[in-house]
């Protein structure tokens, strides 16, 4: 597993077992490390000497213009009616791929009806919905490998329902019950599954970016072909960790994708009081790394653009950048009333225009592959197992209040253990002011 | 910064003495001498600092053979050890390539690869947030940060991240194989930011350890237990003893025990309690105060500053009447 000769790097020890097209690609990219690395200084040649950059001279003051009118284009397979516009660019999915696909995007949407409206009711303290963004998860998780790594920011829920995360546990951690796997720990949607090969959420913004190239770079090292994908808005992107990030990424030679989904708002900032550039994916280059924009309600352009960037980000050990433009339709949570900074018009624009649910299901119904029947059965049976999933959740009790003290350390410590025997001394002595018939024992 | 660097190497040795080093060279002051008559300094121009005196530990052939080392040499040795002994280990942080402004990683990356010991670009919050990264994909992570007065920006990357991982995840996930380590301490002439004892700052932050060694066969020892540890360690190295204190220090792994004191003498009147450089100092006062007054103090090495032995601790402090601890 581990190289015997690790002074290599990984493409040179390699290099003789890759097909000849990918040993091309290998030299391409060992010629542009060259330009990085001090040619022998030569003054009587007019080229500029500095280590910092290979570039030639220029006699006039001319200063670079940021392109933000007609800036990177948006990559796309269907038009908003769902129709192929460039038959070459169809991935040609089986049928039973694309009816999954819908499937798992409205299994989501009615888990979101659900949840968002059991907050409301005050069942669940938090929710986070993600209607509209649906396209941007079902596309990218399934051009993946069910062992690449997930690091997610938090609207991500349908990356891990493509993966198969139960809809039993996905409740299980919104209720905070005793099945939840992260033990009643943390607020609603912040979900993690190890067996799933998704990191748990954390509530601070882009700090799981410049993690995501930590573990890259120990994937690399494994030399397993895994890849490691990161997910975050294009707010968290103005985080210094995004910086961090990208730029260790492509210095490290890291074999992963940056999944950017711009969504046009961070809670209530829109985007042009996010960054004055070309979005996202703009930057990109600023770094070194390979970019690419696409329409993130496209659930085909957002599968063939992870696709392709997952092969060579793993055959080549660098990383890709895709910024998937989508729109948010829904508010940022439940503590959030999205009416206040922006205008109801708007939202209904692309909730009945641009939906990549409703993109997709005219693709499948121009094939027959849906027909209303099966829209109005397959509504019924979701609605009815997310119903179920929902109840037996409800029911369930809380985790054992022991589980407060342990997972500190790897180890329970002196002082730990003393504050859970006070704790439970505590709740002992007081039992009739604590609900204790409600938590495991 | 790795100029500044080299100028501390050279005036380390100028503000401490080290029972059997050698006296300042005069070749310095040679170049200075503005008039014939001049022979000695003018007080103004002569640097002055605090003294103190390290003072090494005796020698030990419980952990097998051992070889003179100062503490950069003993940091470097048990690295040596780890990447030999665990093929995913890595070390990275700013210039620990060409072996580290402190000299603690000379010779690793020729003898391990440049993919086990690299630089990273200039991020603490990168390199931190990475080493978590790399931790939790299951590889043995060392990272270093220049010098402890620059942790902050991997501030939130540690008390948000790395020493909350195991428990929101409800132990699906952990860091427990990262380990930080940071130069530390005053030197005399760091001033505001090359001097920092920044782990107050951590110290009440749940699932990270702290670890703060008084010598080289301290260090070794516990820096091994720190990247055995499942649990993400900090690992203070005090740098004014990096090329000063000289001991001699197994060539072997060994581990030292974390959240153990150490009681290092012992009195019946004052419980004195310190770590790192601190530790020599109060050697020295329970010296003078057991000379000019009288009194009887005991010496304690907190050694590991999270989680700390409460129990070594209280029961000195009950045994004895008063604790001091310097601030």
């Amino acid at each position: 597993m581990f190289e015997d000769n690790p002074t290599n790097l990984k493409k040179e020890s390699t290099a003789s077992q890759l097909p000849q097209r990918r040993q091309l690609q290998h030299w391409h990219h060992v010629s542009s490390q060259a330009a990085h690395q001090q040619q022998p200084f030569d003054s009587s040649l007019e080229k500029p000497q500095f280590p910092g950059a290979s570039a030639e001279f220029v006699d006039h003051l001319e200063f670079i213009q940021p392109n933000v009118i007609s800036g990177i284009p948006v990559y796309r397979v269907m038009d908003r009616q769902g129709n192929i516009i460039n038959a070459s660019e169809d991935p040609q999915l089986s049928k039973e791929t694309v009816l999954n696909f819908y499937q798992k995007m409205t299994l989501l949407n009615t888990m979101d009806r659900i949840l968002y409206e059991s907050q409301r009711q005050g069942r669940i303290s938090f929710y986070m919905t993600n209607y509209g963004e649906e396209g941007t998860h079902i596309g990218s998780a399934a051009a993946l490998e069910s062992n690449d790594l997930v690091f997610g920011q938090y609207r991500e829920a349908g990356v891990l329902m493509y993966r198969g995360f139960p809809l039993d546990l996905f409740m299980a951690q919104c209720y905070a019950n005793a099945d939840d796997l992260g033990k009643g720990r943390q607020m609603p949607v912040h979900y993690g599954s190890k067996d799933l090969n998704f990191v748990t959420i954390s509530s601070p913004l882009a700090t799981q970016i410049p993690q995501a190239v930590g573990a890259a770079y120990a994937l690399k090292r494994e030399n397993m072909n895994r890849a490691v994908i990161c997910y975050f808005g294009e707010g968290a992107a103005s985080e210094g960790d995004a910086h961090a990030g990208f730029n260790f990424s492509a210095t490290l030679e890291c074999p992963l994708i940056f999944f950017c989904r711009n969504n046009g708002y961070a809670i209530s900032t829109p985007t042009n009081e996010q960054y004055r550039g070309d979005g996202i994916a703009a930057r990109g280059p600023g770094y070194g790394m390979l970019s690419i924009r696409v329409d993130g309600n496209d659930v085909f352009a957002v599968y063939n653009a992870t696709k392709e960037a997952r092969r060579r980000a793993v055959a080549e050990n660098q990383p890709f950048l895709i910024e998937a433009m989508t729109y948010r339709i829904g508010h940022h949570s439940t503590s959030d009333d999205s009416s206040a900074y922006r205008s109801v018009d708007e939202v209904n624009y692309w909730d009945k225009q641009d939906h990549p649910i409703s993109r997709l299901r005219h693709y499948m119904t121009a094939r027959d592959w849906w027909s209303e029947d099966d829209e109005r059965s397959w509504r019924k049976q979701s609605r009815k197992t997310v119903m179920e999933a929902f109840e037996r959740a409800e029911r369930r009790l809380k985790p054992n209040p022991e589980l407060l003290f342990t997972d500190v350390y790897e180890e329970m410590t002196p002082s730990l253990d003393k504050q859970r025997e006070s704790m439970f001394r505590h709740i002992q002595q007081y039992k009739e002011h604590y609900p204790v018939d409600l938590y495991e024992k | 910064m790795a100029a500044a660097a080299r100028v501390f190497i050279r005036g380390a040795h100028a503000t401490l003495s080290v029972p059997g080093a050698g006296k300042q060279s005069s070749a310095r002051s040679a170049l200075l001498k503005l008039s014939p008559g001049c022979s000695s300094r003018l007080k103004t121009q002569q640097r002055h600092a605090a003294h103190f005196t390290f003072q090494p530990e005796p020698v030990t052939t419980q952990y097998g053979p051992t070889q003179k080392m100062n503490l950069f040499q003993s940091i470097t040795s048990a690295l040596d050890n780890t990447l030999a002994s665990d093929p995913t280990a890595v070390i990275f942080g700013e210039d620990v390539a060409f072996g580290g402004v402190f000299r603690c990683t000379v010779g690793l990356r020729d003898k391990y690869g440049k993919d086990r010991v690299f630089n990273t670009p200039l991020c603490e919050q990168g390199i931190v947030g990475f080493g978590i990264g790399a931790a939790v994909a299951g590889a043995t992570a060392i990272a270093e940060i220049q010098f402890a007065d620059y942790i902050f920006p991997a501030f939130d990357q540690i008390v948000n991240e790395a020493a909350k991982y195991r428990y929101r995840s409800g132990n699906l996930f952990d860091c427990g194989n990262l380990t930080i380590r940071a130069p530390w301490g005053c030197v005399g002439h760091g001033s505001l930011y090359h001097s920092q004892s920044p782990e107050a700052f951590f110290a009440h932050c749940p699932g990270i350890k702290i670890v703060i060694p008084r010598g080289p066969l301290e260090a070794k020892g516990l820096l091994l237990s720190c990247i055995a540890d499942n649990n993400p360690c900090l690992f203070f190295e005090p740098k004014i003893l990096y090329r000063a204190a000289v001991e001699q220090v197994p060539v072997d792994s060994y581990t030292i025990p974390l959240s153990q004191a150490e009681v290092l003498q012992e009195g019946s009147d004052v419980t004195l309690v310190a770590w790192g450089t601190q530790i020599h100092v109060l050697k020295e006062v329970a010296n003078m105060a057991q000379e000019k007054l009288g009194v009887s103090c005991e010496v304690i090495d907190l050694r590991t500053i999270l989680p700390w032995d409460t129990e070594t601790i209280c029961k000195m402090c009950r045994m004895v009447g008063y604790k001091l601890r310097p601030g």
